[in-house]
């Protein structure tokens, strides 16, 4: 089974600054490492190699730089990293992302299965593994908490609540899943593939390599349908913070009346 | 020259009702619409036997029903083939979904197959001087808010629940509801083989919630939480600390990688505050605050706090609502 896994680099959200007067994201604040999300997506991935003989590919696209998620990747069980990395897919929004990935995946041809996280911490869309199956025009399945079998070609999960119930879904091959925080623990690498990893050759794909899968026009911003057109920092809501020290009745008494109103 | 008009509002259904979050669509889409001096129309995919008029009642102009057996169960691909093919026909300027589990999930894929712009988890829309659409939604853990217009059509939008009041209901509009054929009703490459029903309350729902963090010691002492909890008609929600010590099921989890609550009162007991936390719940009515360390950054963002031991505390509150209550 060939497994394709999106990462998404992202900055250590307890670290990174932002730029209150301009509105920015200091990106140079904190270290890149990989979307905290797509964690449990790879380890799903690790995991079902215990359940059939499987190939992970670790697929992200970003600066050059970005490699070094994908020798991370490596290190925690990947078999494989492939970077996509071109001047013309920056600035690129969740839709353009989405097509680069697609057409990469297109590119790799023969793929059974798509894992991505829940969401990145820092975009929080939660839209392109979505995009991504409609490129493909793939079947895709979200919020999957368990894996409950994989057969010549079909995949069984359970998902969390969707319109209040959870789901039990037999979703034909090849197919998309974004899986939950709840769906595993990722585990620490081992040291050997700590240092394996930085031996292992990360496959580059730039525009060029994807002719046929994609045009200059669907990348980047010109391949993006959205615009940021002003960031602001939301104002901090006003609350009277009342603090009651050594003083429980007090406490008690304006806790009856808050939880009143 | 676009040749695009209207306001689309997507509802969302299951079991048989209609999901408040589309009520609370309706309430923006109106805004939007009366602005641009167009019409707002409502799209259901259901089973039969909806009441659809309830959608004219709070504000659609035309309901398109779309009636099939299959729509009773969400299954993203089926709705996007229907939902797109509905869109190209009709040709709204703006599209409007819930930011529920399934409309983050469906929302995408006809973003992706109209090969137009989708803007996730909106918490305001408005329509600039110029007469252009301008989404507004949170990124990066909550800490920034973007302004984003969307230079295809349709523009489309999922909105953060219950981040918009309800519009309100008036049984005297006109009921004007259009039965549409679905294009299609299969699809094969997602069987939806079993649905579970889950007993556990579901903390986003909850009117009161009472959280533990690192201040509950031992998970018998969340017995105390659970108390309070009854005492005052609430559940118990936990923070990240209890979750990743196995003390409590990570579906009570409140915090940015748990479950964002907006109840009318939160109580946190023994949670510092850290940011991770506060983007789960600093919508909350009322805040409630007890840790012992004055320091404790949730003490910033509630409306009343209480330095001191959770442990002497909390048996107190529930003996005092207790009492309250007698008296009533």
């Amino acid at each position: 089974m060939e497994i394709v896994v999106l990462i998404k680099e992202v900055p250590d959200m307890d670290r990174v600054k932002f730029n209150m007067e301009k509105g920015v994201v200091d990106r140079s604040s904190a270290e890149a490492e990989i979307n905290p999300f797509d964690m449990n997506a790879l380890q799903t991935a690790v995991d079902l190699k215990k359940e059939c003989t499987a190939n992970v590919i670790a697929l992200t696209m970003g600066p050059p730089r970005a490699e070094k998620s994908l020798r991370d990747a490596y290190s925690r069980g990947a078999d494989k990293g492939i970077l996509l990395t071109d001047r013309n897919f920056g600035g690129s929004d969740t839709f353009a992302t989405s097509r680069i990935l697609a057409a990469a995946i297109q590119k790799i041809n023969s793929y059974d299965l798509i894992i991505c996280g829940e969401k990145s911490v820092d975009g929080d869309t939660a839209q392109v593994g979505a995009e991504v199956a409609e490129f493909l025009d793939i079947p895709h399945t979200y919020y999957v908490e368990r894996i409950t079998g994989i057969y010549e070609s079909e995949i069984e999960v359970v998902t969390s609540k969707i319109c209040g119930r959870k789901q039990v879904r037999r979703i034909k091959l090849p197919a998309l899943i974004g899986v939950t925080k709840n769906i595993n623990m990722p585990k620490l690498p081992t040291l050997r593939r700590k240092l394996e990893s930085l031996e292992i050759k990360v496959e580059k794909l730039g525009l060029d390599d994807l002719k046929g899968y994609l045009t200059e026009e669907e990348t980047g911003f010109k391949g993006s349908p959205t615009r940021v057109s002003k960031i602001e920092i939301p104002k901090a809501s006003y609350r009277k913070s009342r603090i009651f020290r050594n003083d429980p009745d007090g406490f008690i008494k304006a806790f009856n009346a808050e939880s009143r109103c | 020259m676009k040749n695009f008009e209207g306001v689309l509002v997507v509802a969302e259904q299951g079991n048989g009702e209609i999901h408040r979050v589309t009520y609370e669509l309706l309430n923006k889409g109106k805004v939007l619409s009366d602005s641009l001096k167009v019409e707002m129309d409502c799209l259901m995919l259901a089973g039969e036997g909806i009441a659809a008029e309830e959608l004219n009642y709070r504000g659609a102009d035309t309901v398109y029903y779309m009636k099939s057996k299959a729509f009773e169960i969400q299954e993203e691909y089926l709705f996007k083939s229907n939902i797109i093919r509905f869109i190209k026909k009709c040709k709204p300027e703006i599209v409007l979904m819930g930011a529920t589990e399934f409309g983050r999930s469906l929302a995408p894929r006809i973003a992706a197959a109209l090969r137009t712009g989708l803007t996730a988890d909106c918490i305001d829309l408005r329509i600039d001087e110029e007469g252009r659409f301008i989404q507004v939604r949170p990124a990066f853990s909550d800490n920034i808010l973007a302004h984003i217009r969307t230079v295809t059509y349709p523009q489309m939008s999922t909105v953060r629940y219950k981040e918009f009041g309800e519009a309100e209901r008036d049984s005297s509009r006109k009921v004007n509801i259009v039965e549409v054929k679905p294009y299609v009703d299969k699809y094969d490459g997602t069987r939806i083989i079993k649905l579970l029903s889950d007993e556990e309350a579901d903390i986003t729902e909850a009117e009161i919630i009472v959280a533990g963090g690192r201040g509950i010691r031992r998970k018998e002492d969340l017995k105390i939480l659970e108390e309070l909890a009854a005492e005052m008609g609430g559940v118990v929600g936990a923070s990240r600390a209890l979750v990743d010590a196995g003390m409590i099921s990570s579906t009570r989890q409140v915090g940015y990688s748990g479950n964002r609550v907006k109840p009318r009162v939160y109580v946190a007991c023994g949670i510092s505050g850290a940011p991770q936390h506060l983007a789960g719940m600093k919508e909350s009515g009322s805040i409630i605050a007890i840790n012992s360390d004055p320091s404790a950054p949730i003490f910033n963002i509630c409306d009343i706090g209480y330095v001191g031991d959770l442990y002497e505390i909390v048996p107190k509150l529930i003996k005092a609502i207790g009492k309250g209550r007698e008296r009533i």
